[in-house]
């Protein structure tokens, strides 16, 4: 598929190098600790691709400060989405993996960029159809605004004020195979 | 990220690359996970309509299909020969049309010509899904075969697969021979020589008569269903002498490897092409199959219905 | 009396063993002597005089083709063809003579329904229209028609074509009794039980595809039939549409020992092969079906050597409706009168240089009419004017929708030609050009 030409560099502006990020995921598993005593309930479950390693490296944190190991696993919302069939692109499915059951637990979603809003509420429906868990929060690495839906996140890494013709680039080393950063391109 | 499928048919395995045919077992993988949920529905196909148009009957998989789609949050109806207008002498062309006027997204289509999902294919906006037509392509179920294998023994690629029965009728045997063929297999034709002619070979399998021969060696072993109604009374003379030959009797299954898989497209005869026990045995991956094909069928339905017109 | 004057054109009349650049006359709707070379007044006797000239340099003057086996589809299924539009596309292909096959409704196996044929051919059809009548009541293959009054209502020869005779003995007394009536026996080669319920040729295809398979030895054994009952009964017997490399053996070796067999080819058998099939496509499906490679190969070396002595059609039209469904469910046949001419001459002359010109037109002419004996194929003075002009090097697309024909149920749509009749002239008249 053809995409536009897009301008390279110096439309591309760093917003967080790995020393940044970093703090800021360590930043979070602080937050969650704080707010969920019994750490035992806490599912950190990732959106795919990124929202995993994110929720992985938060569950490392956690583990460094309350040496207690947290639940993590992976939400697919491919199969949720309420736009399938009027993209022409159908999204790829992957398989999704919750501990169950989920009556007791405290599910955290976890992706790398907060936008719309849609994706979560994907996410939230298919957590439902595993189970009704006791409650479900929200950790982002970015905010970047734009919700077109009532849905608010409980732990931010960053908080970008961006417009509907930017991108914003998130680059992990596992997903990516690339030193981490949050890139924001113009377009 | 975004598919790598483009097709709004499901023919058959013939015209399918390896990839589109591991992309397909990659995502019937997710589908899987769906069928272990609390609720075992995801909303990907919501408010389309899917037909199962059963022109030549069958429970299982017209019931596979069925299910695959209301998981999915489609709406399903079922029309078979008896109930449709074929009897009244409408052609397949017009009756599809009519479906389509009604809006349709999916049409499941079994039939006894070969070719008659292409030939709906190619005149409809709907997706039409090959559920069997005549002795050419059931590519579902080779995928729910292909899917089996590969959770049990990983890869394909290199493995010896042993298909005995009837294939000169079947389009079971067909589609597994193209698809595993694709995926890298060696496949071995096992059978009567009026039933598993040598033409085969120019496929690009093996042709053995000689059952005892081939199982010691085979990673899989799938049967066809033999059965010898008025058609086949010239291709072999009865029950009990194909049973002494190719049945997979009890003391036939002692020669197979401890890890070899057995599996069985369904429904089957118990006692003619497997032993009652041997169906139930260690071996016999044969339920597998069932829930797999419902997995399979999801995939493919999302797949194909899910690409906007 | 009306005249038309052919000037320029490369006259090639293989019975009169002319091949030369030569001005051809017509008066009074037969051919009058022509003469080579230098022009000549032609001396118009009383009346009127109207002279149409006709300019035919750069092509070939032959006399006028003769398909000997169409089907007109009438009575019965005139909304697949009528004797009248078969008529104009024989005319549009180039050939000024048919023979209609007795597979109407009813069939033509009585003397009232060749009159009917004649009667309708002689108000209606632009060319002549030959007509065959049946070889079996029905065309069951129980039962005689009556042969010798067929003979008399004027069948130039008898034929079950769609149907074979599976009874040996009742096709010998057929030949037999046909021998009686001085008629030519033609004959659908198809053993039944072979064959069963085979759609495609039994090969890689059929088992690639699993579709039933109709096995070569299905022609060949009746092939095998039909030498044993030309030399039993001492009477010609000619295998329709032969498609099969063993069938070509069979001929040929039975040819060399004088035996009165004879057979013909489609152009459809030689331009395409089975592979074609395997979309389903019902334009590809007819009766007896493609074949493979090798099977055309011996098809080819066949016309080469003479083996195969007759070229024609086997135009079977169907209405779009009937064709437009599930393919083991079609009815088998293509139309082919319009494509006939232009395929044989860019496959057999251009392509594989298997025949030249000249002998491509003997097969069009000479041999079918000596075959059934008929007075046409030549352009010795006295004969009746037919004509046909052809252009052998022209190029030309097929389109499907031009045609005369009522029915559209071609594979060549779209196909490039090289070759074409341009100009088609029965009894003197022109009856179509390009």
């Amino acid at each position: 598929m053809k995409q536009a030409k897009q301008k390279r560099s110096g439309a591309a502006v760093p917003i967080m190098d790995a020393e940044a990020i970093r703090g800021a995921l360590r930043r979070i598993a602080h937050e969650i600790v704080e707010r969920n005593p019994e750490l035992i309930h806490v599912v950190l479950a990732g959106i795919p691709s990124r929202g995993v390693e994110i929720a992985q490296r938060v569950a490392a944190f956690i583990h460094e400060i309350e040496k207690v190991n947290v639940e993590t696993g992976v939400i697919d919302v491919a199969m949720h989405r309420d736009d399938v069939g009027t993209r022409s692109e159908l999204p790829i499915v992957r398989e999704s993996k919750l501990p169950l059951p989920l009556e007791e637990r405290t599910v955290i979603v976890v992706d790398d960029v907060l936008y719309t809003g849609r994706t979560v509420r994907a996410a939230m429906d298919a957590i439902n159809s595993f189970g009704r868990p006791a409650r479900i929060q929200l950790a982002v690495l970015i905010d970047r605004g734009h919700r077109e839906l009532p849905i608010r996140p409980d732990y931010v890494g960053k908080n970008l004020p961006t417009s509907g013709s930017e991108k914003v680039r998130v680059q992990l080393e596992q997903t990516d195979r690339g030193p981490d950063e949050v890139r924001l391109e113009k377009q | 990220m975004t598919t790598r499928w483009t097709r709004k048919d499901l023919l058959g395995l013939r015209e399918l690359s390896a990839d589109e045919i591991n992309f397909i077992l990659e995502t019937a993988d997710a589908f899987k996970q769906v069928g272990t949920r609390e609720i075992k529905k995801v909303p990907s196909l919501r408010g389309k309509t899917l037909v199962n148009f059963f022109v030549e009957p069958s429970t299982r998989t017209r019931t596979s299909f069925e299910l695959a789609a209301l998981r999915l949050s489609a709406d399903v109806i079922n029309i078979s020969a008896t109930t449709s207008s074929l009897t009244k002498g409408e052609t397949l062309k017009d009756t599809a049309r009519n479906l389509e006027a009604l809006h349709a997204d999916i049409l499941v289509l079994r039939h006894g010509s070969a070719g008659a999902p292409q030939f709906l294919a190619n005149r409809l906006k709907a997706s039409v899904i090959n559920a069997g037509d005549g002795a050419h392509e059931h590519p579902t179920q080779a995928l729910l075969d292909l899917y089996t294998i590969r959770e049990k023994r990983g890869q394909i690629a290199g493995l010896r697969v042993a298909i005995i029965g009837d294939i000169l009728f079947s389009r079971v045997a067909r589609s597994n021979i193209f698809g595993l063929l694709k995926l890298g297999a060696r496949v071995t034709l096992v059978g009567p020589s009026t039933l598993v002619p040598r033409e085969f070979e120019k496929l690009g399998v093996e042709v053995s008569y000689k059952i005892d021969e081939v199982l010691p060696k085979a990673d899989v072993v799938n049967l066809l269903r033999i059965q010898h109604e008025r058609q086949r009374r010239e291709y072999f003379p009865g029950i009990s002498e194909y049973i002494r030959f190719f049945g997979l009797t009890k003391e036939r299954a002692k020669l197979l490897k401890a890890d070899c898989l057995i599996m069985h497209p369904g429904p089957i005869n118990r006692g003619v092409e497997i032993d009652s026990e041997v169906a139930d045995g260690l071996h016999s991956v044969i339920l597998d199959q069932v829930t797999n094909g419902l997995a399979v069928r999801m995939a493919i339905l999302y797949l194909c219905g899910g690409i906007s017109t | 009396m009306s005249t038309t004057i052919i000037r320029n054109g490369r006259v090639i009349d293989p019975a009169n063993k002319r091949d030369e650049i030569a001005d051809l006359y017509i008066a009074d709707r037969k051919i009058a002597g022509s003469k080579s070379g230098a022009r000549e007044k032609f001396t118009r006797r009383g009346g009127k005089s109207d002279v149409e000239e006709i300019d035919a340099k750069g092509l070939i003057v032959a006399p006028g083709l003769i398909d000997m086996h169409v089907h007109l589809r009438e009575p019965g299924f005139s909304h697949k063809e009528t004797i009248e539009s078969g008529a104009r596309a024989a005319a549009a292909g180039g050939f000024t003579t048919i023979v209609c096959m007795p597979n109407t409704s009813p069939a033509a196996d009585d003397p009232s329904t060749i009159a009917w044929i004649k009667d309708r051919a002689a108000q209606v059809a632009c060319v002549n229209v030959l007509p065959a009548g049946a070889i079996s009541k029905g065309l069951a293959g129980e039962e005689l028609a009556p042969i010798g009054s067929l003979a008399k209502a004027g069948v130039v020869a008898i034929t079950d074509d769609g149907h074979c005779i599976q009874n040996h003995e009742v096709m010998r007394r057929a030949v037999e009794y046909a021998r009686m009536v001085d008629l030519p026996v033609l004959d659908h080669c198809q053993d039944y039980n072979l064959v069963g319920n085979g759609v495609v040729h039994e090969g890689y295809w059929s088992t690639l595809l699993g579709s039933p398979g109709w096995p070569a030895a299905g022609e060949e054994a009746i092939v095998m039939r039909n030498i044993l009952l030309a030399e039993l009964c001492d009477h010609p017997i000619h295998c329709q549409h032969l498609t099969t490399a063993g069938s070509v053996r069979l001929l040929r070796e039975a040819r060399r020992r004088g035996v009165k067999i004879s057979g013909e080819v489609c152009p459809h058998h030689i331009a395409l092969t089975d592979e074609a099939i395997q979309n389903f496509d019902t334009n590809y499906k007819m009766n007896p079906p493609l074949r493979s490679q090798t099977d055309v190969d011996a098809l080819l070396e066949g016309i080469a050597d003479g083996t195969l002595a007759i070229l024609c059609s086997d135009h079977a039209p169907h209405a779009e409706f009937e064709k437009e469904v599930e393919f083991d469910v079609a009815p088998f046949g293509i139309i082919g009168l319009e494509t006939e001419l232009g395929l044989f001459i860019d496959r057999l002359v251009h392509k594989h240089a298997k025949i030249d010109i000249v002998r491509l037109i003997e097969m069009c002419t000479i041999e079918p009419a000596r075959l059934l004996k008929l007075d046409a194929g030549t352009l010795s003075p006295g004969v009746r004017g037919d004509v046909t002009l052809i252009d052998p090097a022209l190029k030309w697309t097929v389109s499907v929708d031009q045609f005369q024909s009522v029915s559209r149920n071609s594979p060549f749509n779209g196909w490039k030609l090289k070759g074409r009749a341009v100009r088609t002239i029965v009894a003197g008249k022109t009856v179509w050009k390009l």
